[in-house]
């Protein structure tokens, strides 16, 4: 049985949007079922590896009606096998939630998400930012955010000899 | 990356004074690049290790919604500057795979040795800084003298030593001759020699043993649970390895082993290491005696692939394929579509997830960083050692910053 078919199985066909590109396979979930769709490929489909997280702002994308979609790339190292499995979420709270519960390598993945996407993910323990300074307001991989910045390079805190 | 003194606060709570923390890095001679930890002790031993990262961040993946898929390849280059025309191969396979171009058979074949040829690059450094922050000076020099003949053959090829950027959509910038086949021919019959001379002064040296054996253990549960890829997780018994898993370029018309470990510690991870150059070395003998002829460029009909300079000075066809690729309105037409491919990096598991509207550039490129996956790792790793060991760890993982922060 194939895994669209398993998730058919225990989900019903309305839950899933599936396609195929190239050798990816794709499902569309609802932000709703996302957390047990991820709990059951991870516990009984065998998808034992969380490959990567990350999102993608759909704000100048043709035809999009979502603003974020995020994506997790789950691997299964026994056979091989990948799923990429997808939601959709909006302004002005983006929110989904934490899979750290699952997958413990998703911790500094989902971090960098929030912290480019300032997509907020709950039951998160730990989430701060992680590449940007902590006085960093914006989320630099949105699309509204210039690519040059908002002069955030030249208003940088200054420690002197002097103050040091 | 930031820390608040009230979450060190907490760390070092009252009823715990004996406790103190220690800033590690970023500038540090052991950690090789920018990266901080701040380590709680409890006399010589490692309570808690919280790594502080960001220092180096320069917003490649923001730069890769601007860029051109072929532009991009001097961005990617500089992610794992460690081998940057491993770097280079990932990113222009995906790219090839998103707009379903299947490349000549002498490209796969070059495109292969210099993947392994990274691969040797990458791993020497390791094992030799490793030797280094150990105290073997020699194994460090060792090391870098093949490395610089790897640069030499990489200047040969593309022009430059460091960041080739020597692919492009569809090919690469420049074929290679006899001269530089025979180059690496030399370089391979040479190598097991410095491989051999490593290994006695380091594999059986109680120095070093005492130092990584049984120090920062990962077990295969947690190497796959913690997303770990590529030597490390194979250190930890995780039998994977994406050349054999999802074969790409050449790699399924060679014969290799993927070398594996359980013990999952330091010294495993020097081993899987030490026996992977010797592989390496394995796939680039048959390779390149067996280079196919032809073209190393998909044929520019095709409208992907940049046109020879000769064609561009003597054809009309050729001038205006070149046009039509270079303006900055024209370009690329990909498909519509999104896309997640993955190579074995000399790190582990270097992925990309394009998205495409359709224009010349990426409307985004995500990078899936082994470096950054693997320094997660490194509290639970670390939990429990002394405080030299942070040193041994540090190097076993190979972190690039310039990766893990991009």
């Amino acid at each position: 049985m194939t895994i669209e078919e398993q998730l058919v199985q225990k989900f019903g066909a309305n839950a899933f949007e599936f396609s195929q590109f190239r050798d990816n396979h794709r499902a569309v979930v609802a932000i709703d079922c996302l957390l047990s769709v991820l709990t059951f490929l991870k516990n009984d489909a065998g998808f034992d590896q969380l490959s990567d997280i990350t999102a993608v702002d759909y704000l100048d994308f043709p035809d999009a009606v979502d603003r974020f979609g995020v994506v997790y790339i789950l691997l299964n190292t026994q056979t091989g096998e990948r799923l990429i499995v997808k939601t959709f979420v909006n302004d002005p709270h983006p929110e989904v939630p934490s899979v750290f519960s699952l997958w413990r390598g998703a911790d500094w993945l989902e971090r960098e998400v929030f912290d480019m996407f300032g997509i907020s993910f709950k039951g998160h323990p730990d989430l701060r930012r992680i590449l940007m300074p902590e006085e960093f307001t914006a989320f630099p991989l949105r699309k509204d955010y210039p690519l040059r910045g908002r002069g955030e390079r030249h208003n940088f805190p200054v420690i002197t000899r002097a103050e040091s | 990356m930031p820390f608040t003194l009230s979450e060190l606060a907490t760390a070092n709570s009252t009823d715990k004074d004996y406790l103190w923390t220690l800033n590690f890095g970023p500038q540090h001679p052991a950690t090789h690049t920018t990266l901080r930890l701040i380590l709680t002790l409890d006399g010589e031993r490692v309570v808690n290790a919280i790594p502080d990262i960001g220092f180096l961040h320069s917003g490649f993946e923001k730069l890769s919604e601007d860029l051109s898929y072929n532009q991009y390849v001097t961005i990617v280059d500089r992610m794992n500057y460690i081998s940057p025309l491993a770097n280079e191969i990932a990113w222009h396979h995906t790219v090839e795979k998103l707009m379903e171009i299947e490349l000549t058979p002498r490209c796969k074949y070059v495109r292969t040795i210099l993947a392994e040829l990274m691969r040797l690059h990458d791993h020497l450094l390791n094992v030799g800084t490793t030797g280094l922050d150990l105290g073997a000076f020699t194994v460090f020099l060792y090391a870098f003298q093949q490395r610089e003949l790897i640069y030499d053959i990489c200047e040969y090829a593309s022009g430059q030593r460091f960041h080739s950027s020597y692919t492009r959509v569809g090919g690469m910038l420049y074929d290679v001759n006899l001269e530089w086949v025979n180059k690496v021919r030399e370089f391979i019959k040479q190598f097991p020699k410095t491989h051999a001379e490593i290994h006695r002064l380091l594999t059986r040296n109680r120095i070093f043993i005492d130092r990584t054996k049984g120090i920062g253990v990962l077990t295969k549960e947690d190497a796959i649970n913690y997303s770990v890829t590529g030597p490390l997780a194979r250190a930890s018994g995780v039998v994977r390895d994406l050349r054999k898993d999802e074969p790409y370029l050449a790699y399924p018309d060679l014969e290799f082993q993927v070398v594996c470990a359980k013990e999952g510690d330091c010294y495993a991870r020097y081993l899987v290491r030490m026996q992977e150059l010797l592989e390496s070395v394995h796939i680039i003998t048959q390779a390149i005696e067996n280079i196919p002829g032809g073209p190393i460029n998909v044929d520019p009909d095709g409208k992907a692939v940049l046109p020879t300079k000769t064609d561009v000075y003597r054809s009309i066809e050729g001038l205006i394929q070149h046009f039509e690729i270079m303006m900055p309105n024209r370009g690329f037409v990909p498909p519509v579509e999104e896309l997640y491919a993955a190579t074995e990096s000399p790190n582990g598991e270097l992925g990309f997830y394009i998205v495409s509207d359709g224009k010349p550039n990426a409307y985004r490129a995500r990078t899936r960083p082994p470096s950054f996956i693997h320094f997660s790792v490194f509290p639970l790793m670390m939990k429990g050692h002394t405080l030299s060991d942070v040193v041994a760890v540090l190097g076993s993982l190979n972190i690039i910053a310039a990766e893990l922060d991009r």
